[in-house]
């Protein structure tokens, strides 16, 4: 899925043809497989493996999409992910807690697309500066809203401390606040806005954003539509992330208040784009696992390998030092990302095979 | 890259991930009966809040060492611990408690310290389907002292409306009596988070009441610079300041207050403004500063000697640093420890002299009773006060101790504790857990059983 975006302009030879849509078929299996396989996790997994590990990572990989959209594909640069999320977080709960009668995903989407027209304000600079400069200004967007949801009760419903926490998460009847329930809530909902990103950035909406990442002059003088174009990109990006947001409250988390999102979360999500691979999509799966499973790794290893032996501050330390170390190291051997990595070894692999 | 290559990084890959699901699964193998109590900690040795986090464990796991090595154990069943590091962060105290809750070779975990306001509220809900009773001294939900819309969240000690309180209190007592309190001017600097807003509603209330003029002046994260609002503190004029920082705040506060010419002497810093650690960076100009705190530091409490004796002199403390002994972390650790130890003695002597799983811990809880007596046989007289809790009341004691810094140590300088006016604030707090019972669809429990 890594090279999406340029398989689609290059050339059309019969062969090529049909190897493609061989990959496609294979592809296509692969993909029906692995949701199999991640729909049936819950029979297996546990608790620990469910809250702790494939929520977070689920949700991570689908805030890394909604900024991978903006920043990898539409070529806007954003440190406003951790707003978009409290939006989408605190938008939700108003609606679930003021208009019950709402369906979850209802209310979930609502929460996204309000969400979306906050990502559209925001992105008005976008439309007079870019680079750094549109970077500053999304980071004003970021602590403006973590100021205004800690700063505002009605937000929070006059909680004491700010925080807001899900009504029941219910649908149809069903009580989705088990692990199980949350899960597969966090599942449904990243299969189903990640089919739809798929097919938006293979569209003429996805075509658009690459030409204004790749020469937004030349876009404009061609008669792409870059205004557009560049505040659609910060609408899409935004709703999934505000949708992102309310899965990590409510479906990971619990109860958050405005700190949850704060900048740090913002370089978390664009960490895990740039160490997955910009303008991919399997990218955001590839940098959340690497955000979320190895430092939990690198723990279990620490305590199981050392603990007790070593003091344990200095061990924490250590691990902190090596995730670093791996970053580093991932992206000098693949500066376009994990994505790029992956698909370069599974090339050379089925040359391999077939020489 | 070679095939080789690959395919030995793909077999460490391999291994790596073996190795680690063979760590998470181990810890779930439950053994023959257990005759040990598991008792997890989340702890955080590094990251912002490193240096505060440090002198608490300490203190608890020297209190743990104690009663193993001395006492042989609660009525003989010993206690076994490990840590698992959050870094103060909500996402990895979650996966901490995830890690720990089945408990370890077949001892159930009886309590849970989250250790962070955040990772508490984020673990409300998962501990009540978990039956695992959270414990938090001094910081938490306020409105979980309603123990029967929260049965299993524990502030226990010393809320944030009790802090808030108990300072008015002292005030009170400063100036000759709570009828005295009309028309002075008591400014509030907060930091400006949920947990620096958490008093604005109580001390509203008790302005209300007394009246006193409430102000409220909110300090930015991290409050690194603070000109702006002790200038303004210098053009209102308040009788009192009431300190509630976090952090780097609290001492850029004293030496703000001391350049804009306030008395350091009538700031009260809250719980988390009056450690060690907060006043020391002040230096000279944080002599005579208050702190009130329901961890009143010293080291000459009756406990402190045994673990001199039995723990430091044997070098088995877990201190680093042998000056933090006695230090308000240090004691707030040995809290910590005497509470969670004396929940599971009266959890076992209800249901039998073994491992205690979580919901017998939560009666134990809400059955334990402090008094004097239990006190002065542990030798906390002092270090900690008096503690009854119910499911009423979860929260129990309510009073802290005025510390004030000499410039080398804290010296008590309140009347013994000074109490809270809990039954004042305790129909709010009840309004309040109510309201979000309604809100999450929670039924109360009944309180008698």
């Amino acid at each position: 899925m890594s090279t999406v975006g340029t398989e689609t302009i290059e050339g059309f030879s019969s062969s090529r043809e049909i190897a493609q849509s061989a990959r496609d078929r294979l592809r296509a299996g692969s993909v029906v497989v692995l949701l199999a396989a991640l729909t049936a996790i819950p029979l297996v997994a546990n608790d620990y493996w469910l809250n702790a590990v494939l929520i977070p990572f689920l949700i991570m990989s689908l805030t890394a999409l909604g900024l991978n959209l903006l920043m990898g594909y539409a070529g806007q640069a954003s440190l406003g992910s951790g707003g978009f999320m409290s939006v989408g977080a605190y938008a939700t709960y108003n609606l679930l807690l003021r208009l019950p009668e709402l369906p979850l995903p209802v209310s979930l989407l609502l929460g996204g697309v309000i969400s979306g027209l906050v990502g559209v304000i925001a992105g008005l600079p976008s439309l007079r500066i870019k680079g750094f400069y549109l970077v500053a200004s999304t980071l004003a967007t970021q602590f403006l809203l973590e100021w205004l949801f800690n700063q505002y009760g009605w937000f929070s419903n006059y909680s004491t401390s700010s925080s807001i926490s899900a009504p029941r998460l219910a649908f149809l009847g069903h009580d989705l606040s088990s692990p199980t329930g949350r899960y597969l809530l966090t599942l449904a909902t990243v299969v189903v806005v990640t089919a739809t990103a798929v097919r938006l950035v293979r569209s003429q909406t996805g075509r658009t954003w690459m030409a204004i990442r790749d020469m937004d002059t030349a876009a404009s003088v061609i008669g792409v539509p870059v205004s557009a174009g560049k505040l659609k990109a910060f609408f899409v990006s935004s709703l999934v992330i505000g949708i992102a947001g309310a899965l990590w409250a409510f479906a990971y988390l619990g109860t958050v208040d405005a700190r949850s999102f704060n900048l740090d979360r913002s370089f978390q999500v664009m960490f895990a784009i740039i160490i997955g691979g910009m303008g991919s999509i399997s990218g955001n799966f590839l940098g959340a696992a690497f955000m979320i499973f190895l430092p939990i790794l690198l723990d279990h290893l620490g305590s199981g390998v050392f603990g007790g032996a070593i003091d344990p501050g200095q061990l924490e330390n250590f691990q902190k030092a090596l995730f670093g170390a791996l970053i580093v190291w991932f992206l000098i051997k693949e500066p376009r990302g994990l994505a790029a990595l992956l698909s370069r070894a599974w090339t050379q692999l089925v040359s391999r095979i077939n020489r | 890259m070679s095939l080789w290559k690959q395919k030995r990084i793909v077999s460490k890959a391999v291994g790596l991930a073996a190795l680690a699901l063979s760590a998470a699964v181990g810890t779930s193998v439950s053994a023959e009966e257990a005759k040990t109590q598991y008792f997890p900690l989340a702890t955080f040795r590094v990251g912002a809040y490193a240096s505060s986090g440090i002198p608490v464990w300490a203190g608890e796991i020297d209190y743990f060492r104690y009663i193993n090595e001395v006492e042989g154990g609660i009525n003989g069943i010993k206690l076994v611990w490990d840590e698992c590091e959050t870094n103060w962060e909500v996402e990895k105290g979650v996966e901490c408690y995830e890690r720990v809750k089945a408990g370890k070779n077949g001892s159930p975990v009886p309590i849970f310290l989250p250790h962070g306001d955040p990772i508490s509220k984020a673990l409300t809900e998962k501990s009540v389907a978990d039956k695992i009773p959270l414990v938090t001294i001094a910081y938490g939900r306020t409105e979980a002292i309603d123990g029967r819309v929260f049965p299993y969240s524990f502030p226990v000690v010393f809320s944030f409306w009790s802090e808030a309180s108990s300072a008015v209190n002292f005030i009170a007592e400063k100036v000759g009596g709570k009828d005295k309190l009309k028309g002075l001017k008591i400014a509030t600097v907060y930091h400006d988070s949920p947990y620096g807003k958490e008093t604005q509603v109580p001390l509203a209330h008790l302005a209300k009441t007394y009246g006193f003029e409430d102000i409220q002046i909110p300090v930015p994260h991290p409050g690194n610079e603070q000109s702006a609002q002790w200038a303004k503190i210098r053009q209102l004029k308040p009788d009192w300041v009431f300190l509630r920082g976090w952090g780097v705040m609290t001492p850029v506060a004293i030496k703000t207050a001391a350049k804009v010419g306030f008395p350091v002497d009538h700031i009260i810093g809250g719980i988390w403004s009056g450690s060690e650690e907060d006043v020391r960076p002040a230096g000279a100009v944080g002599k005579g500063y208050l702190a009130i705190t329901p961890f009143p530091a010293g080291a000459n409490f009756e406990i402190h000697q045994k673990l001199k004796k039995y723990i430091l002199d044997k070098g088995l403390s877990d201190l680093k640093d042998p000056k933090s002994f006695g230090s308000v972390y240090y004691n707030s650790g040995v809290d910590e420890a005497i509470v969670a130890v004396e929940a599971i003695r009266t959890a076992q002597a209800h249901f039998g002299v073994r491992p205690i799983n979580g919901e017998e811990a939560q009666w134990g809880l809400e059955h334990l009773d402090l008094s004097e007596k239990r006190l002065a046989e542990i030798g906390a007289t002092g270090l900690q006060q008096p503690l009854k809790l119910s499911a009423k009341d979860h929260e129990g004691g309510g009073a802290g101790k005025v510390l004030q810094w000499d410039g080398e140590k804290w010296n008590v300088v309140s009347n013994g504790w000074v109490k809270s006016d809990r039954d004042l604030l305790l129909p709010l707090i009840y309004e309040r857990a109510a309201a979000y019972a309604r809100e999450k669809g929670i039924t109360p429990r009944d309180a008698t059983n």
